[in-house]
């Protein structure tokens, strides 16, 4: 079973991405912040990272940047999903390394899709 | 809507466009016509049915046709038929056609152009290889109003997350507003135009590549028959046609039959590309079946 950690500090948006994710048989783990997100993946690497930018502590470009210096940390498929739905913030994300990116308000399809595209699904 | 205005609706589809519309379906119907009625400003359903049953509109019948129809699409919807289109399909037509560097694709039911599209970014970015090369991606469909969604090329932030890779959307589209813009690039690689597929179809030409994908789950087998019928000589002799991964022509025709090798492509009968025909069985419909029932 794949790994997925998703990081978002709604824990509304955790909540729905958590069973939409189950339900496509990933195995989750939840981080509210781009800093406890970082902990999470020295404990263990995960396959996947679905990831809001806008955090407190440490946002979702400053995560994204840190994870792909750490050893092994090139290896997760990243995912952003956010609000920041503008060619600008995506365009950069994809720069920094993101492999697929996500507009909110998203669906079981859309996440699918997204996930099917990276190669996870 | 009563029994007898629902068998006429069925009878009227059938014979303008060859959808079946199945017994289960008058909700469908209610719900859909609803909107149409109040668009047109009719006062309902009764009304609506009185106005199709006297006759001689035909621009009513045209709205009631379109408005039944089921436009689904995505972009690179399914994948696995894009894939077949460029890693296959464009391969052995480059090879094939480098004398007369032309390429001519038919998406046969276009819908609101995300299958024209999806072909024109493959296109695009094999932009080098078909340098010199004349391309047309002609897109048909029923409903002038979905060809006015794919002319526009205008597509909604969920429309443009289920199926197309973020990288595509960079690279060929730009943002307006709310919506997302096909590039002008990938516009003018795709001509739309409206088309009944059981209408004759001499004036489009010959293709190389046929795209007519989840078309026919919308019809009964006579017409499933004549659907290939019409299609099948706009099928250049060593063309490709990809059908839905839920249709097939077997048992339906000989003239299109399946490739030897890869699932949902389709081939001339008479090209050597072509597994070995499957004889097709006489139809018998059943008793019950749609044209019967509509006729009675």
């Amino acid at each position: 079973m794949k790994y997925c950690l998703v990081v978002d500090d709604s824990a509304v948006i955790r909540k729905v991405a958590r069973r939409i994710l189950e339900g496509l048989q990933f195995r989750i783990a939840e981080a509210e912040d781009g800093a406890r997100a970082i902990d999470a993946c020295k404990g263990e690497m995960p396959d996947a990272v679905l990831l809001d930018w806008n955090m407190p502590i440490m946002d979702g470009y400053d995560f994204l940047r840190t994870l792909r210096q750490m050893p092994g940390g090139k290896r997760p498929k990243v995912v952003f999903c956010t609000t920041e739905n503008d060619i600008a913030h995506i365009a950069r994300a994809m720069h920094a390394g993101a492999d697929e990116y996500i507009m909110k308000p998203f669906d079981k399809e859309i996440v699918a899709s997204k996930f099917h595209q990276v190669g996870l699904l | 809507m009563t029994e007898a205005d629902f068998n006429f609706l069925r009878m009227l589809l059938h014979q303008r466009s060859g959808l079946s519309l199945s017994a289960e379906k008058r909700y469908l119907a209610e719900s859909r016509l609803g909107i149409l009625c109040r668009r047109r400003g009719i006062e309902g359903l009764v009304p609506l049915m009185q106005l199709l049953r006297v006759g001689g509109n035909a621009a009513l019948e045209s709205a009631v046709v379109e408005a039944m129809t089921t436009n689904e699409t995505l972009f690179f919807r399914d994948h696995t038929p894009f894939d077949l289109f460029r890693d296959v399909i464009l391969p052995e037509k480059l090879a094939a056609n480098a004398a007369t560097r032309s390429l001519r694709i038919w998406c046969a039911a276009v819908s609101t152009g995300q299958e024209a599209y999806s072909l024109a970014m493959i296109l695009d970015d094999m932009a080098g290889r078909l340098a010199g090369w004349k391309v047309e991606i002609i897109g048909t469909d029923i409903s002038s109003e979905v060809l006015e969604k794919a002319r526009q090329g205008a597509y909604s932030q969920f429309e443009i997350q289920r199926g197309l890779p973020i990288q595509m959307l960079l690279k060929h589209f730009h943002q307006d507003g709310d919506k997302w813009q096909v590039s002008e690039r990938l516009r003018a690689m795709v001509t739309l135009k409206q088309h009944n597929l059981l209408d004759p179809n001499g004036h489009l030409g010959q293709f190389d590549v046929i795209f007519c994908r989840n078309v026919l789950i919308y019809f009964d087998v006579p017409t499933k028959a004549r659907v290939l019928a019409a299609l099948a000589p706009r099928l250049a002799h060593d063309g490709a046609f990809v059908l839905g991964a839920a249709e097939t022509v077997i048992g339906i025709t000989t003239t299109i039959v399946p490739d030897k090798e890869h699932r949902s492509l389709y081939r001339d009968g008479r090209s050597g590309k072509a597994q070995t025909a499957v004889p097709v069985r006489p139809y018998n419909p059943p008793r019950a079946a749609a044209i019967g029932s509509l006729r009675s």
